[in-house]
């Protein structure tokens, strides 16, 4: 029986056999691994792109204090974005389902409608949940949209709930009796984040630090879009770091909305709030692209001014 | 005759579009090609593939004769000369006509039919790209690219037993298939039309719907309980399906049925099993696409996840018992009704009110709507309707059983999201009745007062489908409540009401639109009283007399209106003259003594009906443009008072009567 690690080392194995980039989780506080700007900001433009990586995803209001056998504050996605999708893309994940072990023959996997939006990010796309002997193991999505806009490429997203798929390969009932490596389960390694973030996210999270951190943050990422579009050259300008800010955002409105601070009618407000500093990043990030793939004038003439000198 | 074959192959298809996608598909054949005849032999589909085969084909589309009109004689040869060269020909060659402008050349312009083939190529990409239309469309191939509802992976385009060639964005029609993802070969497959359907079985694949409904049908016994719209999900799931059975343990029957098959029907997609006494047994029938289960696994999976949800519901129903619903209203302030309209504790307060004052129309017992209505959304902030959203209202209602409620408020919670749909049951209580219609009427209200209105098909809020409701409630538990009046104050609201009432008492009672039309002409009081008004015509209208006499009543109209008679007092009987008017004037007493002793409008309208002999002979005798004046007004209020009487039933001039003139 693979443990938990294992299962994840042969899947990216699978991945990185097919000229996928192995990456590593991204070190902010994501509510899904989409959020990651490997998937994020990669999937904007037309630049061809493969990479996986397993994102912890935090999402506060899923917490249970440890104690509901399947629901995680934090889970992890195992995450791989095929741009562009190839046309055997189903059948190459099917091929990765049998690299852990699945025998597809003997099991019952079917396709069922499953469409993603995320209306903080401006993206949704077309897809299906994939489900495994009546387990759902897999979201599937064609990218259409991020950011609000059209995507060039249409990059395939293939997000295994890892948990899931192991507690179904280790043939247990709690997430937490997994074998997360021999000698450890599951509970050993993430019991205790599950309890302390609940009492934190639910019951302790002070409601004017985060209002505060919220409005710092908001504010920070506007000033560096604002910043952008006066910039000349814009290849160098921190494009990223302002992406940074704006998840901050959205993982701390997740926070307030887990206390119960936030009320029906600042709801929607705050979600256009998340909403517009993700549309800007994603707007940023293609024109500085663009400006990338392009000779730039003003990038030849500093080098060459320097060369002058 | 040729035979052609078409098979779009595709990634899964979501279960519920595929039979709307086949009619287009069919719909769309039959416009591109129908010079070309043919006859479908099979129209079908499995979750990767949309499947069209038409017979009896032409060879060539039959030639097209047109005429084409040329100069006139009068504007000279050189017109002519320049027409036939036009058309390759000469002026002898010319045929001529006679219009209303005198001889003119025409030339026979003879278009030749189309090949079959040819036609195919050039119309099908447009057709299946353009022509099979999906409520969602996505593109892969890159933006701009071709759309599909998911993404095309191969075509299979035979004409006999030649390749039809073509192109769907960058895909290229050919002669291969592909078998089921799993137990068929994975490689394309290629395909004549005679072995299309043989192959694809031997790859498991059951192309035919038909034949998977059965093949599940057959093996899912005796106490499984029926659902057709599961079963029609499932066909469209599968491409070989077969059922396993499994069980949990008989522990979590504690749970409420309702939550249990929602679980399993919904979340899993099982059939449930029913003991003989029709209790829910701890059992289920899962239906996979594979060719069996030998080993049990596929089993074992499934009751896995059964476990795991029904532990979720358990574990919901135990934490939700821990704040009691009468301590989670003011908790509906933070759940949102609608982004302009505030939150559900708004609507809850509007709500109470609006169920009080249906309440005191109806009789309904006060304390029991008052308390139903406070706590009828709370469930909204539960556990177990966060998971469950479907179960809202039943969840409400189950908790406040337990939670001593009372019986009567429990089961006006329960029932209070129903009716559904026009085939669900209304609320089985009065007061759930009430409640009901109270939170529809507040959704409409509101909806409306901010203009979100519904139009063609955009209807977001479901506003049609509650608007149904009300109706369907109100006709059916005969509440004296006036409807419209309710909804006077909102613009336009009344008229959307009045159209919900027009289609349920058309499609759904089935009364002709010109007996709806009529009786909805008077000012509508309670929906009971219209639908007996209307019944009463519908069964009056067969008898030899009604029809004339409501001409007639349309002719009395018509005058009325010319001499512009608004309000009349009674016909002096002294100044009639004898013969057909005091006839008519003595039958109508006569009738108008019965009417005020009888109740029944089919009673009225019968007698209504019986004044035909004395009001034809009015007609055929008296000239009512009397040039007395006197005689004259006096004549115009005898026919008033006629009208007068009748027309609280109904306007019978709405009456669409055979053969009678006015």
């Amino acid at each position: 029986m693979d443990s938990f690690q294992d299962t994840i080392f042969k899947l990216k194995r699978y991945w990185a056999d097919r000229r996928v980039i192995i990456q590593e989780p991204y070190d902010l506080e994501v509510g899904a691994g989409t959020m990651a700007p490997e998937t994020f900001l990669r999937v904007l433009g037309p630049k061809p792109y493969r990479v996986a990586y397993v994102q912890p995803s935090r999402r506060p209001a899923d917490g249970r204090y440890g104690e509901n056998p399947n629901r995680l504050y934090k889970h992890q996605q195992l995450q791989v974005i095929l741009k562009p999708t190839p046309d055997d893309v189903l059948e190459q994940y099917l091929g990765s389902l049998e690299a852990i072990g699945i025998d597809l023959r003997k099991h019952d996997i079917k396709f069922e409608e499953d469409n993603w939006e995320a209306p903080t990010l401006g993206a949704w796309g077309i897809g299906w949940q994939v489900m495994l002997d009546g387990l759902e193991i897999t979201q599937f999505t064609y990218f259409q949209q991020c950011g609000g806009m059209d995507l060039e490429l249409v990059p395939a997203e293939i997000t295994y709930g890892l948990e899931r798929i192991v507690a179904f390969l280790q043939n247990v009932d709690s997430v937490y009796d997994i074998e997360w490596a021999p000698g450890f389960k599951y509970a050993d390694v993430r019991l205790a984040d599950e309890e302390q973030f609940s009492v934190y996210n639910f019951e302790l999270a002070d409601i004017d630090t985060l209002w505060k951190e919220f409005d710092l943050h908001e504010r920070e990422c506007q000033r560096l879009l604002e910043l952008f579009r006066a910039a000349k050259p814009k290849d160098r300008f921190p494009v990223l770091p302002a992406y940074d800010r704006a998840l901050k955002c959205s993982h701390i409105f997740n926070l307030l909305d887990a206390r119960g601070a936030i009320s029906v009618t600042e709801r929607v407000g705050i979600i256009a709030r998340v909403r517009k500093l993700a549309v800007g990043v994603a707007q940023a990030w293609v024109e500085q692209q663009q400006q990338q793939g392009e000779p730039s004038r003003d990038r030849e003439g500093a080098v060459s001014t320097e060369v002058l000198a | 005759m040729p035979t052609f074959l078409l098979e779009i192959g595709t990634e899964e298809i979501p279960d519920w579009m595929i039979e709307a996608a086949l009619q287009h598909l069919k719909r769309g054949f039959e416009t591109a090609f129908g010079a070309f005849g043919g006859e479908a032999l099979m129209l079908d589909a499995t979750p990767r593939r949309l499947v069209l085969l038409i017979e009896d084909l032409l060879e060539q589309a039959p030639d097209v004769q047109t005429v084409v009109p040329g100069p006139y004689l009068s504007t000279g040869a050189k017109a002519a000369e320049g027409f036939a060269r036009k058309w390759s020909t000469s002026i002898d060659q010319l045929d001529k006509i006679t219009d209303a402008k005198g001889e003119r050349y025409i030339f026979h312009q003879l278009t030749k039919g189309q090949l079959l083939s040819d036609a195919l190529s050039e119309k099908l990409p447009a057709i299946i790209a353009e022509g099979v239309h999906f409520p969602k469309t996505m593109y892969w191939t890159g933006k701009n690219g071709v759309r599909f509802i998911r993404p095309l992976r191969w075509i299979v385009a035979l004409l006999d037993d030649r390749v039809v060639p073509f192109q769907v964005g960058e895909l290229q029609s050919g002669n291969t298939t592909r078998g089921h993802r799993i137990l068929g070969s994975q490689q394309p497959l290629e395909v004549t039309i005679e072995n299309y359907t043989e192959t694809l079985r031997k790859n498991f694949v059951m192309v035919r719907a038909e034949e998977r409904r059965q093949r599940i049908e057959q093996s899912l016994g005796p106490d499984v309980r029926k659902d057709q719209d599961l079963l029609q999900t499932l066909v469209y799931l599968t491409e070989f399906p077969s059922n396993i059975r499994g069980s949990f343990d008989p522990s979590y029957l504690e749970l409420p049925e309702e939550i249990l098959i929602t679980v399993m029907r919904h979340h899993q997609r099982y059939f449930s099993v029913v003991n003989e006494d029709g209790s829910l047994a701890p059992a289920f029938v899962a239906v996979t696409n594979t060719q069996g289960d030998p080993e049990s696994l596929i089993r074992h999976g499934n009751e896995r996840v059964l476990r795991a949800r029904f532990n979720d519901a358990r574990f919901f129903w135990k934490l939700d018992q821990q704040k009691k619903l009468s301590d989670r209203v003011q908790d509906l302030a933070k759940v949102t009704f609608q982004a302009k309209l505030g939150s559900y504790k708004d609507k809850t307060d509007r709500v109470v009110k609006l169920a009080l004052e249906l309440a005191a129309q109806t009789g309904a017992n006060q304390e029991t709507v008052r308390k139903a209505a406070t706590l009828c959304k709370c469930d909204l902030t539960t556990d177990m309707v966060k998971e469950f959203t479907e179960l809202q209202g039943v969840v409400g209602g189950l908790y406040a059983r337990v939670q001593g409620e009372g019986d009567a408020v429990a089961t006006a919670i329960y029932d209070h999201y129903k009716p559904t749909s026009m085939d669900d049951d209304i609320p089985r209580t009065l007061e759930g009745q009430v409640v009901s219609i109270a939170d529809k009427l507040d959704t409409l209200g509101e909806c409306f007062r901010i203009g979100m209105v519904p139009t063609g098909s955009k209807d977001p809020f479901a506003l049609r489908r509650a608007a149904q409701g009300i109706v369907k409630i109100l006709f059916e538990a005969r509440l004296p409540v006036e409807i419209l009046k309710l909804a006077e104050d909102v613009p336009d609201l009344p008229a959307f009401l009045r159209e919900r009432v027009e289609y349920y008492l058309r499609d759904v009672l089935g009364y002709a639109y010109d007996e709806v039309n009529a009786v909805l002409a008077v000012p509508a009081t309670t929906l009971a009283d219209v639908a007996d008004r209307v019944e009463a015509i519908h069964y009056v209208r067969p008898t030899e007399d009604f029809e004339p006499v409501a001409a007639s009543f349309k002719r009395i109209k018509n005058i009325l209106k010319q001499a512009q008679v608004e309000h009349c007092p009674e016909p002096d009987a002294k100044l009639l003259s004898p013969g057909p008017e005091e006839a008519l004037y003595r039958a109508f007493n006569g009738v108008r003594e019965a009417v005020n002793h009888n109740q029944s409008y089919r009673e009225k309208l019968a007698f209504m009906a019986s004044l035909r002999p004395q009001v034809d002979t009015f007609f055929d005798k008296i000239l009512v443009n009397d040039p007395n004046s006197v005689i004259r007004q006096n004549r115009l209020a005898l026919l008033y008072s006629l009208l007068a009487e009748f027309s609280t039933i109904a306007d019978f001039s709405e009456i669409v009567t055979q053969g009678a003139s006015v």
